[in-house]
């Protein structure tokens, strides 16, 4: 993925400074309540929500279990309607084929839709290279792309960010890049929706080229869609001579009635509304409207080795809504940044590790940042089990194992951070299965538990900071059981 | 070998463990979901439109066809349009009785020139009453997509009861997927501020509906 993100601390490291940072804390903590309510309002007024989202699921497996044969299907009908297709292995691949196709047209500026998959791949600062200036034309981004700052939220990327930052950001930044922002601009959001539009605007009126990423990709019709609220997103869609949509092959579904299912659970899951303001669909190109030349770059970047696993390619359902990051309390106060991803919250610690492998400290550390409650899950319009993908994953990082990475198979080795924890798991297998010895164990535990200390040692010491230890019995039970009951029917 | 053939190869091998399933498309989905949200008559079908729409910040009118062309000047003239653009294929008698410089869709060539017009008056396809949505399909009576998007202010005519549907599992049975398509639920939007809704970024600020029955 990105380079941006390359040396990340690991997530507890980046939490706890986060977590010391009133400010952020206390922006995470509004925007996220804020939501939370709203979308459990805007779920509860469809009746059939379960069966929707079981659609949903079924949808998004089937698809993935015949995925080559929809992608086929796909490419070709996208070529019948005009539209050429690229495919990318990675993401160096994917962005030397947009960068080719922008410098094909001669223009050394594009206007972006916001799209995760662009992100991911780190394409602005690929095209910056290249001497191809992008801008961000959704106001989050634009607030993060202004700010020189990272995105921390899927579906808002400047949540981090609270309205006095942004209207200082705003006036200090936007002459840099363009129109500056008007004079005595105030912190009223709407004021500063107003600052962005009249920032883009001249930028949108000249764009020869538009980048964007789709929600939905359909094999059956070879239609492309975008789901957004602003109008930046019809900007970039039609006013450019050329669009390239970079989209993950995930993003496919076989066909146009299934987007009744999700244009029902995605405005709904994501900004808690019935619909979002704007939905644009297009199937190559149309004559006299819209772009005349129109790519698909179809990317893979770790998609196909997250296919390859049983259990962790259920987060490949994910249709980035949101809705778990917002319900999440690692999320609520750790912030986005700490994930060290595009993807973060829940479906990010489940989502990044398997993309990118759990080579990097940070990615090892992901399935661990989670206290498992399963607010995710509950809340997921497509049914991921992120608290089973998580656990999943704790074991591939803890005890290694057989993996996909770059489509061959390779063996891990277990993480070195977790030698104390094997070390204690196999002192308890072997315990438990040698009774004598669990025996002696107990009731020697049980012989010194006034000496015992209320906190671990060494490196335990982290894990009973927040934890109480069990308190020891006087007696261990089966002790217990044998004065007790003994002869006493127990052999009954 | 091509990406192309890399990324299929990849698919395959990944999902070579995976159980045979031959369940086809038809079968493999359950569609216990509602083809629409609780039973209304058509009037209370229009009425819920219209409250949707106004829900979200759309202005809604209703009228009938005779006082239609009467209305539309009025909100022109109420919004101060000195120029309105309007599509190849809308019914010329809607624009009877309005005065403002009308522009035709294929005059204005650049987003230059359609960033100084005021207003744009466009029919639909369809419209989606349980979301508040109205779907533009670039029929003639629609014009390109660019031309409802630059404009600050539209004005959309909804053919009632005909254009409307319940849900959205009926609108999309009515749509080409071979059109593009734009769906509309309100004038433009943010929550990207604080989460918090914002109207009116880039799209037109003042959407108005206007249901003709």
């Amino acid at each position: 993925m990105s380079g941006t993100y390359l040396g990340m601390p690991a997530f507890p490291v980046a939490a706890r400074d986060a977590v010391r940072d009133t400010t952020l804390r206390g922006n995470l903590r509004h925007a996220t309540h804020t939501i939370r309510a709203k979308r459990a309002a805007a779920v509860a007024e469809v009746s059939d929500w379960a069966e929707l989202r079981e659609a949903g699921k079924r949808i998004k497996d089937h698809t993935l279990r015949h995925l080559d044969r929809y992608l086929e299907q796909l490419e070709e009908s996208v070529t019948a309607a005009g539209g050429t297709v690229h495919w990318a292995a990675d993401a160096d691949e994917a962005n030397r084929i947009v960068a080719g196709l922008v410098k094909a047209t001669g223009e050394s500026e594009v206007v972006k839709v916001k799209s995760m998959a662009t992100q991911e791949i780190g394409l602005n600062e690929a095209l910056a290279a290249e001497g191809i200036a992008a801008y961000e034309t959704d106001l989050a981004e634009l607030i993060v792309q202004l700010g020189k700052d990272r995105p921390s939220h899927i579906l808002v990327p400047a949540i981090h960010r609270n309205r006095g930052e942004i209207r200082e950001m705003f006036a200090r930044e936007m002459g840099e890049w363009g129109r500056p922002a008007p004079e005595g601009l105030t912190d009223t959001p709407a004021e500063l929706a107003e600052a962005a539009r009249q920032h883009l605007r001249e930028k949108f009126l000249r764009a020869r080229v538009g980048i964007s990423g789709a929600n939905f990709m359909v094999a059956e019709t070879g239609t492309l869609v975008v789901v957004e609220s602003e109008g930046n997103g019809r900007m970039c869609l039609t006013l450019p001579e050329t669009l390239i949509s970079v989209v993950g092959i995930e993003k496919v579904v076989p066909t146009w009635r299934d987007l009744e299912v999700f244009l029902q659970t995605l405005p709904r899951s994501s900004t808690a509304e019935r619909m979002n303001p704007y939905t644009s669909t297009w199937t190559g190109t149309t004559d006299g409207d819209g772009p005349r030349s129109f790519h698909l770059v179809l990317l893979d970047n770790g998609r196909t080795d997250t296919i390859a696993d049983e259990v962790g390619r259920q987060a490949l359902r994910c249709i980035r809504c949101s809705a778990c990051l917002n319900v999440c309390p690692v999320y609520e106060r750790a912030g986005g940044h700490a994930y060290g991803s595009v993807y973060p919250g829940p479906i990010g610690a489940i989502l990044s590790p398997q993309l990118r492998g759990t080579g990097s400290e940070v990615d090892a550390s992901l399935p661990f940042a989670s206290s498992l409650c399963g607010a995710c899950y509950e809340v997921c319009p497509v049914a991921i089990d992120i608290p089973e993908v998580l656990v999943h994953l704790r074991e591939r990082v803890a005890q290694g194992g057989e993996v996909t990475r770059g489509g061959n198979k390779v063996v891990l080795k277990p993480a070195k951070g977790h030698a104390a924890e094997r070390a204690a798991m196999r002192a308890a297998r072997w315990a438990f299965t040698c009774p004598g010895a669990l025996r002696t164990g107990q009731r020697l535990a049980s012989r010194t538990r006034r000496l015992h200390p209320r906190t671990l040692p060494g490196p335990g010491r982290a894990w009973s900071g927040t934890r109480d230890l069990p308190p020891v019995p006087a007696e261990p039970f089966r002790d217990w059981w044998q004065r007790t009951r003994s002869g006493k029917g127990a052999a009954k | 070998m091509s990406s192309r053939e890399r990324i299929l190869g990849r698919v395959r091998r990944a999902l070579a463990d995976a159980p045979v399933d031959d369940t086809p498309y038809e079968r493999a989905v359950p569609r216990g979901y509602l083809r629409e949200h609780g039973e209304r008559t058509v009037e209370e079908t229009v009425d819920l439109l219209a409250e949707n729409l106004a829900d979200y910040r759309a202005v809604v009118h209703r009228t009938d066809s005779e006082e239609l062309p009467y209305l539309i000047m009025r909100l022109l003239a109420e919004r101060g349009s000195q120029s309105v653009l309007v599509p190849p294929g809308l019914p010329p008698e809607w624009m009877s009785a309005a005065d403002p410089t009308r522009v035709h869709d294929r005059a204005v060539s650049t987003p230059h020139e359609l960033d100084r017009v005021d207003s744009v008056v466009t029919a639909c396809a369809v419209a989606i009453a349980e979301t508040g949505t109205i779907v533009l399909d670039g029929s003639p009576d629609q014009g390109r997509r660019r031309i409802t998007l630059v404009p600050d202010h539209h004005i959309c005519v909804v053919r009632v009861p005909d254009q409307v549907v319940s849900s959205v599992p009926q609108a999309l049975e009515r749509l080409d997927a071979a059109r593009p398509l734009t769906w509309i639920s309100g004038p433009s939007a943010t929550s990207d501020i604080e989460l918090d809704r914002v109207e009116g970024v880039h799209g037109p600020r003042t959407l108005e509906v206007v249901l003709v029955g």
